[in-house]
């Protein structure tokens, strides 16, 4: 079999700018694990089920094992590497440790990653718009009371959940 | 009590979590690593006819292909009870998953490549994936007759039995005799994390394993027996890993990787998909018969059983799995007489392993059914009758065991309580109560050093892992206290053979109790040791020598610990070193090999809210309260039981793996198996403790983490039973079972 062309994109990765030479069959996730050492989006299910590998694409979650890199072009991607900011723990990141959300943390980078997303278009959601929002984030520790009680506890935070530097308004989802 | 056990301190290891910073197995990067697929069959049980390696070998970037002709003869077999499962299939598969090869290439695409180009000639054979089938008359043997030349059984597929029994069972009478058999079907772990084995050639001519393994003695001991090499020339070091529930705790495919690590000379990989994890290991499923005799006054006097597990094509663990689910099959109760039977049955599927709750939630499900069913039929409160059968403190109940040790009647009441037990129930509403019980490994040794350094912080090395229960924390609060230093002054340095000593198993919620009264005692260790240094610094008699509070008080003057030994050794240099153990009495005449350390156990009561038209119910609450004894961290302890709660319901509701007639699994993968999400959790939680300091642990502490496990997925079946009349005889019990079953009593009255 012929080596596949590479393609070349041009993707915002944690406020960063990269030009990236990708295989056509190579995830978004598979991209930022092996090309980038961003390990702290995991894989775990590998087929779109177990939200293990969620980042957020352009303001909205997306499972970055169902996203190939190629798709990425021309956007904005932020992990949970990008997270925290100037040595500081994002709000959501704080309350997961202070609720004890954590267990193994396997699912955790996953799963922040959803609850950003969502208090980013919905700073103040109910408990039901929590579940709803995490239903795709398997966890298997924790019983996931903690984790929607941590996504609540931000959200409460004075002057509600920080927006993440250099996305505006266009990350907001549409609803 | 000293500043931090007690108190919920938080989670060590916290923040490298929720920035993605720390690093699991599949984050590792060995330098010069090798990638490596398996070849398996598209069937379970098969003669290898052939295998033709020619077109992966040849395919550039694969470095070797090894099948069984290729390993050392005969091949080498491991186990953690029985040595019965080669590294690779020997002549032929006896389970769908098994490998038949192993493909060994440059990067991973070029090894799943390689494995599809491996040409395997094969002739399926007739296999036993059901009890049924695997005790009919003239059933294929599962397992080689010649492995086990003296066992009695070796013309069968059962793998062994046991047999209990106390009081006068033959001779035996009651008011009321109800008897059933309960169905549990396979499940499996389902960790978020799924398996990665790496094994590196090298360190001194030996060889290096990172693995996602909870015991990594275990494996050390079967790696060293398969490539023969001294046990101190075998590293194991266990990843943090991301979860475990004892799908990761006896040898999986370590030995074969450390044999090609060893053979191409490089590190070699395996990286496990969560599909092909699913084949590493599951639950046992069971047939569960019980009768049991009651008196008018719902006084369960004789319990008479019979259980049969399905376990896999290999023995794994399941000798301590079904013996010790059997010995529990009275759950909490006081039973005067008792007959009690168990086989562990071999098929021609995954092999089962240890799973959060060993073997007890098949038996306490019936059980507790069964205590249900009883309660109906005398017209009596689900509660009462349990109450009316529960042991106080002190009781024997069984003989020659440990006795109960804490206020169990007071913990479910407390469950019901925290429910509104009493309170009027609404319509299409159910409660239900349910004990869940088991006893911890018998007759295993933990063994600790913890350093205390020239600065007053400390280090712990512990084979102990830590897979998100929370050990490394726990063991930070207890060595802090007992040393009087700061929490932030304890380092955990977790499950590297190579760097801590023995502990036997990270499992059977035994950690906080056995490796935790090693620490103390290598912590008083340390102070004795202090004593005598801080004697031969002043010149006082060590008697006279106090430690306390991080301090040594010599003759009316308080030197911190860095004045003691930087007084000996020169400022900014040595150490002292506090060696501990915790050694469990070994019993060769006690059936588990010694008697429990303390009984592990959790009180749950369930309301669910039923829709008696289509059968859909869901969790409006849920209360568990934990006998803990004491718990060295009050949040960890809630956590746990909230987690085993939420894997308790998805047994209840929905887990089953599912095997077809051909013995091929058919819902591998997140896809196919549905496990509790967001939306399943219930709409209440309470997360309760009793806390008596009755534990034989660190500051009473008992043992946490399998009990939710055990006892929630009864309380839910006892709720739904409670609300539709109808006893369930089979898990899960899903909407449409309830729909079925309420058209079919609709149907017969």
């Amino acid at each position: 079999m012929d080596a596949p062309a590479e393609i070349l994109i041009k993707v915002t990765i944690n406020g960063g700018q990269h030009r990236l030479s990708v295989s056509p069959h190579e995830t978004l996730l598979k991209m930022l694990r092996e090309r980038l050492l961003l390990a702290g989006t995991k894989e775990s299910c590998g087929e779109g089920e177990c939200g293990a590998c969620t980042v957020i694409v352009d303001g909205r979650a997306i499972n970055s094992c169902l996203m190939l890199a190629a798709e990425a072009d021309g956007s904005e991607v932020l992990t949970i590497e990008g997270l925290a900011s100037g040595g500081e723990l994002d709000p959501l990141q704080q309350a997961f440790i202070d609720a004890g959300a954590v267990q193994c943390g396997f699912c955790t980078p996953g799963m922040i990653m959803s609850a950003k997303a969502l208090l980013m278009r919905n700073p103040h959601p109910t408990v039901a718009q929590i579940k709803q929002a995490l239903c795709g984030n398997l966890c298997r520790c924790t019983g996931y009371t903690r984790i929607i009680r941590a996504v609540l506890d931000a959200a409460l935070q004075p002057g509600g959940p920080r927006a993440p530097q250099d996305t505006g308004e266009e990350h907001a989802e549409d609803n | 009590m000293g500043e931090y056990v007690g108190e919920s301190v938080r989670r060590s290891g916290g923040e490298e979590r929720v920035t993605g910073k720390l690093a699991y197995a599949a984050d590792l990067h060995i330098p010069d690593m090798l990638h490596a697929k398996l070849v398996t069959l598209d069937c379970a049980h098969a003669r290898i006819v052939g295998i033709d390696t020619t077109g992966a070998a040849e395919l550039a970037g694969v470095r070797c292909v090894i099948t069984a002709a290729d390993l050392p003869q005969p091949v080498p077999r491991y186990g953690p009870v029985d040595r019965d499962r080669p590294v690779l299939a020997v002549e032929e598969t006896k389970y769908y998953g098994e490998p038949v090869a192993i493909v060994v290439a440059d990067t991973e695409n070029i090894a799943s490549e390689g494995a599809a180009l491996v040409r395997v000639t094969r002739e399926q054979l007739g296999g036993v994936y059901t009890l049924e089938e695997a005790l009919a008359p003239g059933a294929p043997l599962v397992q080689d007759p010649a492995l086990r030349p003296e066992s009695p059984l070796r013309g069968s597929n059962i793998y062994d039995q046991w047999h209990y029994r106390w009081g006068d069972p033959d001779n035996t009478s009651a008011d009321l005799v109800i008897e059933n058999t309960y169905r549990f079907p396979m499940q499996v772990h389902f960790a978020i994390e799924p398996h990665v084995f790496i094994a590196a050639p090298g360190e001194q001519d030996g060889v290096v394993i990172w693995s996602t393994v909870q015991h990594p003695f275990v494996l050390q001991r079967e790696v060293a027996g398969v490539v023969g090499l001294p046990l101190a020339k075998v590293r194991v070091i266990a990843t943090e890993m991301g979860g475990g529930f004892g799908g990761k705790g006896y040898p999986k495919l370590e030995p074969l990787v450390a044999l090609v690590a060893l053979r191409t000379g490089r590190p070699v990989r395996l990286l496990m998909s969560l599909a092909e994890s699913f084949l590493m290991g599951r639950r046992a499923s069971s047939a569960v018969t019980m009768q049991n005799g009651f008196d008018a006054d719902g006084r369960l006097v004789f319990v008479r059983s019979s259980a049969d597990y399905l376990i896999g094509a290999y023995g794994d663990i399941t000798k301590r799995i079904v013996g010790k689910a059997a010995y529990v099959a009275t759950g909490p109760y006081s039973v005067r007489d008792v007959d009690v039977t168990a086989r562990a049955v071999f098929s021609h599927t995954v092999p089962a392993t240890a799973y959060r709750g060993f073997g007890a939630p098949q038996y306490l499900w019936a059980l507790e059914s069964q205590m249900d069913e009883a309660a109906r039929q005398l017209d009596m409160d689900s509660l009462e009758i349990r109450l009316r059968n529960l042991p106080a403190k002190s009781t024997v109940l069984i003989p020659g065991e440990t006795p109960v040790d804490g206020e169990w009647a007071e913990g479910l009441t407390m469950a019901a309580k925290a429910i509104g037990w009493h309170t009027p129930l609404a319509a299409g509403r159910g409660r239900g109560v349910a004990i869940g019980i088991k006893t911890p490994r018998a007759g295993a040794t933990s063994q600790v050093i913890v350093r205390l350094h020239h600065d007053g912080s400390a280090s712990i090395l512990t084979g102990t892992t830590e897979m998100g229960q929370g050990s490394q924390t726990v063991f930070a609060q207890i060595a802090a206290d007992c040393l009087g230093i700061p929490f932030h002054g304890v380092n955990v340095v977790s499950g590297d053979t190579g760097r801590a000593p023995f502990d036997a198993v990270t499992a059977s919620s035994r950690s906080t109790v056995c490796m935790g009264n090693a620490i103390c005692a290598a912590c008083e260790d340390i102070k004795g040791k202090l004593r005598e240094l801080a004697g031969e610094l002043s010149g006082a008699a060590p008697g006279g020598i106090v430690v306390s509070d991080g301090r040594v008080r010599v003759s009316g003057s308080s030197l911190s610990y860095g004045d003691v030994i930087g007084g000996v050794y020169g400022r900014g240099e040595g150490e002292v070193i506090g060696v501990g153990e915790f050694r469990q009495p070994k019993d060769d005449r006690h059936p588990l090999g010694g008697p429990s350390p303390f009984w592990e156990i959790i009180f749950v009561a369930a309301e669910v809210e039923m829709d008696l038209e289509t059968g859909s119910y869901a969790l409006t609450r849920l209360a568990t309260v934990a006998d803990i004894g004491k718990a060295i961290n009050p949040a960890q302890v809630e956590a746990q039981d909230e987690g085993g709660a939420l894997m308790s319901i998805g047994q209840a509701q929905m887990e089953q793996l599912i095997i077809d007639r051909e013995g091929i699994p058919r819902n591998l993968g997140a896809l196919d198996y549905r496990i509790p999400t967001t939306m399943d959790t219930p709409l209440e939680v309470a997360s309760l403790l009793l806390e008596n300091a009755d534990g034989p642990g660190p500051f009473g502490a008992k043992g946490v983490g399998e009990s939710g496990a055990i006892a929630v997925a009864p309380a839910v079946c006892s709720a739904v039973s409670q609300a539709t009349g109808v006893t369930f005889t089979q898990l899960p019990i899903t909407s449409e079972d309830v729909w079925r079953a309420l058209r079919h009593r609709a149907a017969n009255t």
